[in-house]
């Protein structure tokens, strides 16, 4: 019901929305509960196992109720709190977990049923007859679990992050926060002021308390606009920070547009990291509710979220209003609702000593046990001083007292201290480093202890001591007397979304869970949406007594972050489609694309898989036909992916022989060698070539997957074995655009386009040529077996020229290959990649022990440990299928009359191709000793492919064995 | 006292009174035949089977905490046997066959539930891979099939196979492998071993390991000294600490792994998916949460929590794979202290000193191992000898270099 | 989480990649026993508490750093380029 001139609510702009496919209609400033409140709608949820009618428990972040699905552009967002749903024109949201509507929920069957359910109850049957849990048992719990429900279509809603550094973040905008921003601000250090609520002032918007003998809201207001008019401050409404990182970070989530029609233009979410030189957690307090028999009807709520629908929205949450309360604060919520001409039915406080003021009947020692009214609270009874009460209401308003908001300084493992004075943990000092917790966040509840807090805080995390006048504000002590839980029969409600009861943590101690994890995991309590906001305490409590222990002894469980929960949309912003890993393109992939090659991913590049010609009508046409022009003519192939790492110094050979197997300090100038990399392990590590273009200067070439890694590696050694050598190296893989131009042709065709013929330029030579004036560099090095040539030039040439290649070569009968022509032309060569190279092969394996000289290198050692060599190890070879079957890569291997077993198994396929060079299928595979085998047949069985193949193992090098085309 | 639905049902009608404890809270003995340092699901496993293979009575579990507080509490439930080196192959198909009857074998609802796990590959090379895995497995007696892109689309019709990063190629399928309720697998191995008479004590931590010749002889605790002819290591995180009682070194680096669960949902997700390409994997909790984690924080830590650039990560990876899932939002996330192997391989095995023993280096593969570690940790505790399907899993085997590297990413702890 | 590296300043950690303890800086001789190469490469004092790792700069300066830290609470001591420190050869 709305009452006349009050809230914060902006009365000339009116708001239609709807709830359950019904318009209401609310103002600006709403949030979606208070609205439906001052509509006197106060069902609005369903509990998670009972499926319990249920209404507001609170007015925050922490409901664990009113969840809704909120519809938006085809999607919804389920368990969205209609505690922080800011209302606005067109808004729909609907009720959830409920089956067919919210009134008549049919899985409230559940609840007659709740004897046969208590805490753990599936831990002891569903396990007879055992089929019948996957098939039956098992999709019935599902069904009937979860809570809202996510749509199975892609969220095409935009979200983004950020990063933000500042001197001081300050968490929390009430009379702490902005106290300790101000006092930050003045002193000029860069402020970041959070606040999760979408206006500042914390607990201040929620009462009506008076600063320096004026409305609060007053010094609000001034303090905000000083503060806004500051370049040094950044004040972020619908902030909440979720969670305390490593060396000053912070998580937050800014909910940017959820409280508008859909924007195109505007993220929905907007994820920050704040690194804060030090930050002052100003986060205040949640009030917590006290367990008595239903005490979890629809009416039933929070006294300060009373308050806050009160004085912030101009709502009052009943007609006819009780309250249940142990200390004086709540009784301030009272005489708020009367002096704002509400009916309040009676105040009963649980203590026998406390005051009777009020201007309504007040009940001391007073203890509910009973409540009535399905879908809407109706009665309450209980015994009082007097005795017996039954009270008709439509509202009854809780306060067991007050919790600090403390979870982000326990976010790195740290414990909260008890404190028996006000029955709540508060904040161990310096569990988070550079975090300071101040004001009600630490137990501290006058506005007037607040603000002092917040200055002080502010002077000491800056070591400022500037004088700061503190406002004149309430400073009345806060006095409770503990009550958890009300004892009696019938179920009370400790965690209200999990429907975890008193009898639930007394059952799970009867059965020996009675540490506080183990009860927390029996029950689930503290494990639902609100993660134990509204319940820890009390259920630690209900502990503490059924087992005959202290609270402090029995501890909390761990808080975790995020202290919200936070969309996975808005954590993984940006990564939607392409976005999840950078993309690198070749200078020619535009040409490439052009003649309608489709791109790969090859790591994060992407490379022309085939250059279709019209009539091809599968990729194996266009392929076998690049096989043969290469094998036939000239091939060019954009080879600008593989690592390439230019190292120079007067050590530089010194250096290269200790990572290489094998010795470049002999390699003269103008030549290049093949080299062997391994890791210090002894296993390979990478292959490739490096050329001497100079006395003290080598170019190295890493394979495409390894190339950050060899950079790496290279750093590493030489920064930990040799500092002190002579030595630089930098990547340039980028710097260069690298062809290979490979076949018959080759030479023809490099003689055409550089500005010199070709002089004396045999295999694995290396050299400095010039097109059309620009400087190229020109490496004889063949990955396919045919006379072949690489020719670099600087990037920014790359797409002309390879552009021009194609043209010259399609002249002489060539043209453009792909990756998949490459690595046919590569297995009927015999060359491995990381196909065979893949983290687990030793040189010994590859046939290349002999690589491994007399000098010491990186990984020698370690490769000549007993387990890296000798028979029992699988080795290269090559197969062929004895028929013209087509055989695949992962295959196992068996000998021809084993049993199909891995005990039997042989090896495995690595790599597999069409040659139509060899007009048959080849295969490179690692065969236990099996370079003693080549003649022997062996069988290729693939489950996988539904394969099973005779092949014939053979030498690795299928094509031009002596290398007489290579050295043409 | 049996778990049945009938008793859920008597008990139910009068007022659940007459519940016992799962288990009894043991005081500590002077002496038993064999000690279990760690009360995970590890432990816990090896008392059981003790027991109940062995017949072992005079048995001890130590636990610093409260049973079940190590990575058996704080795991994304995954239950799979998909390895292809020999030695994993053969360990973890023996531990597949074991949860298949674990609920009838304990009498507790473990609720394991073979939803099938896919996972994902993005081209051709890791298709090849994918098909040799398939092979081992199907070799080794489990199951794998190859689906296709259609195939997957009809079975997760969620999955963006239009824009993703990293187009989807297929998958590798195993329908047998599926997930469990992580806790009630310590709890179901408690209740167990404490029913054939093992003592279960927690809130008891080992400060020493006593050795007299290179023999073990007891440990000292904080509950007081126990003599005990055998002694075994199942501390996982904590493994180098507790070696290091015995003055000994292991293979092993302790890292952060992170996992995380959102709100409860409807049912959305069925079966397990892996993601290679983004490390990300998901499933669907029987509560309605989706459980989800990826790599862990890559350096060493005993912090038990981790930092956002992983956080955020796994997250991306999610969102690039299955844009649907951006909607829910992340309840809480936790960390677990790995126990890394630098060939990603654990340790079942004797140690240079006699009497005592280590089971470790499960790195984040622990959870689906538990039957058969515990099975095997007890073979080789009572018999003295390697259980056949754990007998690759040696403690000298990095010396020798017999490593047995699934990954191939060599000797590094955190990249296995 | 943040580093400070000697040369670029306060970084975030994701400019880093980590590969392991200070092990493996003691490269043994060549010739050493396969005890001295299992200890470099494999064996590990895993400590809960403060230890040095190494960290590569790896999106900045390309320094490998020797980080003293704890294990426990992710504080960081210290950070030095492992080519400035004592006993570089």
């Amino acid at each position: 019901m709305r009452l006349p001139d009050k809230g914060l609510i902006d009365r000339s702009k009116p708001v239609t929305f709807r709830f359950d496919g019904k318009a209401y209609s609310g103002f600006a400033g709403d949030t979606l509960a208070s609205a439906l409140l001052a509509n006197g709608v106060k069902l609005m949820g369903r509990s998670f196992k009972y499926h319990r009618p249920r209404g507001v428990l609170t007015a925050g972040s922490e409901e664990p109720n009113a969840l809704v699905e909120v519809l938006d552009e085809g999607q919804q967002t389920p368990n969205t709190r209609a505690t922080t749903q800011e209302i606005f024109d067109g808004l729909a949201a609907k009720s959830q977990n409920r089956w067919p509507s919210l009134r008549w929920d049919a899985m409230a069957i559940n609840d007659l049923a709740a004897p046969f359910l208590g805490a753990g109850f599936y831990y002891k049957t569903f396990m007879w007859p055992r089929a019948f849990w996957e098939g039956l048992y098992e999709p019935i719990i599902r069904r009937a679990a979860g809570l809202g429900k996510l749509l199975p279509k892609n969220d095409e809603a935009t979200y983004e992050k950020a990063f933000a550094f500042c001197d001081l973040l300050v968490i929390g905008s009430g009379p702490t926060g902005l106290m300790a921003a101000l006092t930050a601000a003045r002193s000029g250090a860069s402020v970041i002021l959070a606040e999760e609520d979408h206006l500042m002032g914390g607990r201040l918007l929620a009462d009506d308390q008076k600063i320096n003998a004026a409305p609060a809201m007053d010094w609000v207001v001034a303090t905000l606009a000083e503060l806004q008019s500051l370049s040094n401050v950044r004040l972020m409404t619908r902030t909440t920070v979720i969670g305390a990182y490593d060396q000053g970070t912070f998580g937050a989530l800014e909910r940017v547009g959820l409280h508008v029609p859909h924007r195109p233009d505007l993220p929905r979410e907007c994820f920050w990291r704040i690194a804060a030189g030090q930050a002052i957690l100003a986060s205040g307090a949640l009030e917590r509710p006290i367990a008595f028999q239903n005490n979890d009807r629809p009416g039933i709520l929070l006294a300060s979220a009373a308050q806050t629908y009160l004085n912030r929205y101009g709502v009052a949450a009943g007609t006819r209003v009780t309250l249940f309360a142990n200390n004086d604060n709540a009784r301030r919520v009272a005489r708020q609702l009367l002096a704002a001409g509400v009916k309040v039915a009676a105040i009963l406080d649980s203590r026998p000593d406390a005051s009777a003021l009020e201007d309504c009947p007040v009940y001391l020692n007073a203890a509910i046990t009973g409540t009535k009214g399905r879908l809407g609270l109706t009665s309450i009874t209980g015994h009082h001083a007097d005795g017996d009460f039954q009270i008709e209401t439509d509202c009854l308003l809780m306060s067991g007292g007050w919790n600090p908001l403390l979870h982000l300084t326990c976010h790195q493992n740290g414990r909260p201290i008890w404190r028996d004075d006000i029955a709540a943990f508060v904040p161990k000092p310096g569990m988070i480093p550079g975090l300071t917790a101040a004001g009600a966040a630490t137990g501290q509840f006058s506005t007037a202890a607040c603000l002092a807090a917040g200055r002080d805080a502010a002077q000491t995390a800056l070591g400022k001591t500037a004088e700061m006048a503190l406002p004149q504000a309430e400073d009345t002590p806060y006095t409770l007397t503990a009550l958890w839980n009300v004892p009696g029969k019938g179920r009370a409600w400790l965690d209200f979304a999990n429907d975890v009861t008193v009898k639930d943590v007394q059952l799970s101690v009867q059965e020996g869970f009675s540490s506080v994890e183990h009860m927390k995991r029996y029950t689930t309590q503290g494990m639902a949406p609100d993660q134990g906001k509204n319940s820890s305490v009390g259920a630690l409590a209900v502990l503490a007594d059924a087992t005959g222990r202290g609270i402090p002894e029995t501890g909390t469980t761990t808080f975790r972050p995020p202290y919200v929960p936070v969309s996975i949309a808005a954590l993984g912003a940006g990564a939607r489609g392409h976005g999840f890993a950078p993309q690198r393109f070749l200078t020619s992939d535009q040409a490439s694309r052009d003649r309608g090659a489709p791109m790969i991913e090859a790591g994060l590049w992407y490379r022309p898989s085939y250059f279709p010609k019209p009539g091809e009508k599968t990729w194996r046409e266009a392929c076998d036909r690049e096989v043969n022009m290469v094998r036939a003519a000239v091939g060019i192939a954009d080879v600008s992916t593989l690592g390439k790492i230019d190292i120079q110094g007067t050590d530089a050979a010194r250096f290269l022989d200790l990572v290489y197997t094998g010795t470049f300090s002999t390699l003269p100038v103008g030549r290049v060698r093949y080299g062997l990399m391994l890791r210090e392990d002894g296993f390979v590590m990478d292959d490739g070539t490096t050329a001497r273009l100079g006395e003290n200067h080598y170019l190295m070439t890493t394979t495409t997957a390894a190339a950050g890694q060899v950079m790496r590696h290279l750093d590493f050694v030489h920064q930990a074995y040799c500092p002190a050598y002579d030595l630089r190296f930098i990547s340039v893989t980028e710097s260069w655009a690298q062809f290979a131009v490979a076949g018959p042709k080759a030479r023809a065709l490099l003689n055409s386009i550089l500005d010199a013929p070709l002089a004396d330029f045999s295999f694995m030579s290396c050299g400095v040529a010039a097109v059309k004036g620009v400087t190229a560099r020109l490496f004889r090095i063949s990955f396919s077996g045919e006379e072949g040539y690489e020719i670099a030039v600087p990037t920014s040439y790359g797409e002309s020229l390879f552009r021009d290649l194609l043209a010259r070569a399609e002249t002489l009968g060539g043209g453009p290959y792909g990756m998949e022509a490459l690595n046919v032309l590569r297995i009927e060569k015999g060359l491995i990649t990381h196909a065979e190279i893949h983290g687990r092969v030793t040189a010994f394996d590859i046939g290349a022990q002999k690589m491994i000289g007399k000098k010491d290198c990186i990984g020698k050692a370690s490769s000549q440990r007993p387990g890296l060599f000798g028979p029992e190890r699988e080795q290269l070879v090559g197969l062929r299928p004895v028929s013209d079957k087509q055989i695949g890569a992962g295959a196992h291997l068996f000998n021809p009359g084993d049993a199909v077993i891995r005990a039997n198994d042989q090896g495995y396929v690595t790599s597999v191709c069409y040659s139509p060079t060899l007009r048959g299928y080849l295969g490179l595979a690692f065969l236990k000793d099996g370079r003693a085998r080549h003649g022997q047949r062996i069988r290729l069985v693939d489950h996988m492919r539904e394969n099973d193949v005779i092949c014939e193992i053979c030498d690795p090098v299928f094509h031009d064995a002596e290398g007489a085309k290579l050295r043409a | 006292m049996r778990y049945s639905g009938f008793n859920v049902i008597t008990q139910g009608l009068f007022g659940n009174k007459g519940w016992k404890p799962a288990w009894r809270d043991a005081a500590p003995k002077a002496e038993y035949d064999a000690v279990i340092i760690g009360g995970g699901g590890h432990g816990l496993a090896t008392a059981y089977y003790l027991a109940k293979n062995h017949g072992l009575t005079k048995v001890a579990v130590l636990e610093k905490g409260y049973l079940g507080s190590g990575n058996i509490g704080r795991n994304t439930t995954i239950v799979r046997a998909n390895y292809f080196m020999p030695g994993n192959s053969e360990f973890y198909s023996h531990s597949l066959k074991l949860w298949e009857s674990l609920e009838s074998e304990l009498n507790y609802n473990v609720m394991h539930s073979q939803r099938g796990q896919v996972v994902l590959f993005h081209s051709d090379g890791q298709r090849d891979t994918a098909v040799r895995r398939g092979n081992a497995i199907v070799n080794q007696g489990d199951d794998a099939e190859l689906l296709t892109v259609d195939q997957l689309r009809h079975e997760f019709p969620y999955l963006d196979y239009a824009q993703t990063r990293f187009p989807i190629y297929g998958g590798l399928m195993q329908r047998r492998a599926g997930t469990a309720r992580h806790d009630a697998v310590a709890w179901g191995y408690a209740r167990g071993a404490d029913q054939r008479g093992v003592d279960l004590i927690q809130n008891c931590e080992v400060t020493g390991i006593d050795i007299e010749n290179g023999v073990v002889k007891g440990v000292q605790t904080t509950r007081g000294p126990i003599r005990a002819k055998k002694v075994g290591m199942l501390a996982a995180g904590r493994s180098g600490q507790v070696a290091a009682l015995a003055g000994l070194r292991l293979p092993i680096e302790s890292h952060v792994l992170q996992a995380f669960v959102t709100e409860g949902l409807k049912p959305v997700i069925d079966s397990v998916i892996s993601f290679g390409m983004g490390h990300f994997y998901i499933s669907q909790s029987d509560k309605g949460g989706l459980v989800f984690g990826g790599d862990i924080d890559m350096y060493a830590s005993y912090a038990a929590r981790g930092n956002l650039p992983m956080v955020e990560h796994v997250m991306e990876a999610g969102m690039t794979l299955m844009p649907m899932i951006g909607r829910a939002k992340v309840l809480r996330s936790w960390g677990g202290i790995m126990d890394m192997t630098p060939d990603g391989s654990p340790i079942i095995d004797k140690t240079p000193i006699d009497g005592l023993f280590v089971d470790a280096g499960w790195n984040y593969g622990g959870f689906k191992a538990t039957p058969a570690s515990g099975w095997c940790m007890a073979h080789l505790m009572a018999t003295g000898q390697s259980h056949d399907v754990a007998r690759r899993f040696r403690l000298d085997r990095f010396r020798t270099g017999h490593v047995m590297d699934e990954e191939g990413t060599g000797s590094q702890h955190n990249l296995h | 989480m943040r580093l400070n590296c000697p040369l670029c300043g306060p970084r975030d950690r994701r400019e880093f990649y980590y590969v392991g303890s200070e092990d493996y800086l003691n490269r043994p001789a060549p010739d050493a026993r396969a005890d001295a190469w299992d200890d470099m490469l494999y064996l590990r004092t895993n400590p809960a508490g403060e230890t040095k790792d190494l960290w590569y700069h790896e999106t900045g300066c390309g320094s490998w750093l020797l980080v003293t830290r704890s294990t426990t609470t992710h504080e960081i001591l210290s950070t030095e380029r492992i080519a400035d420190r004592k006993g570089a050869k």
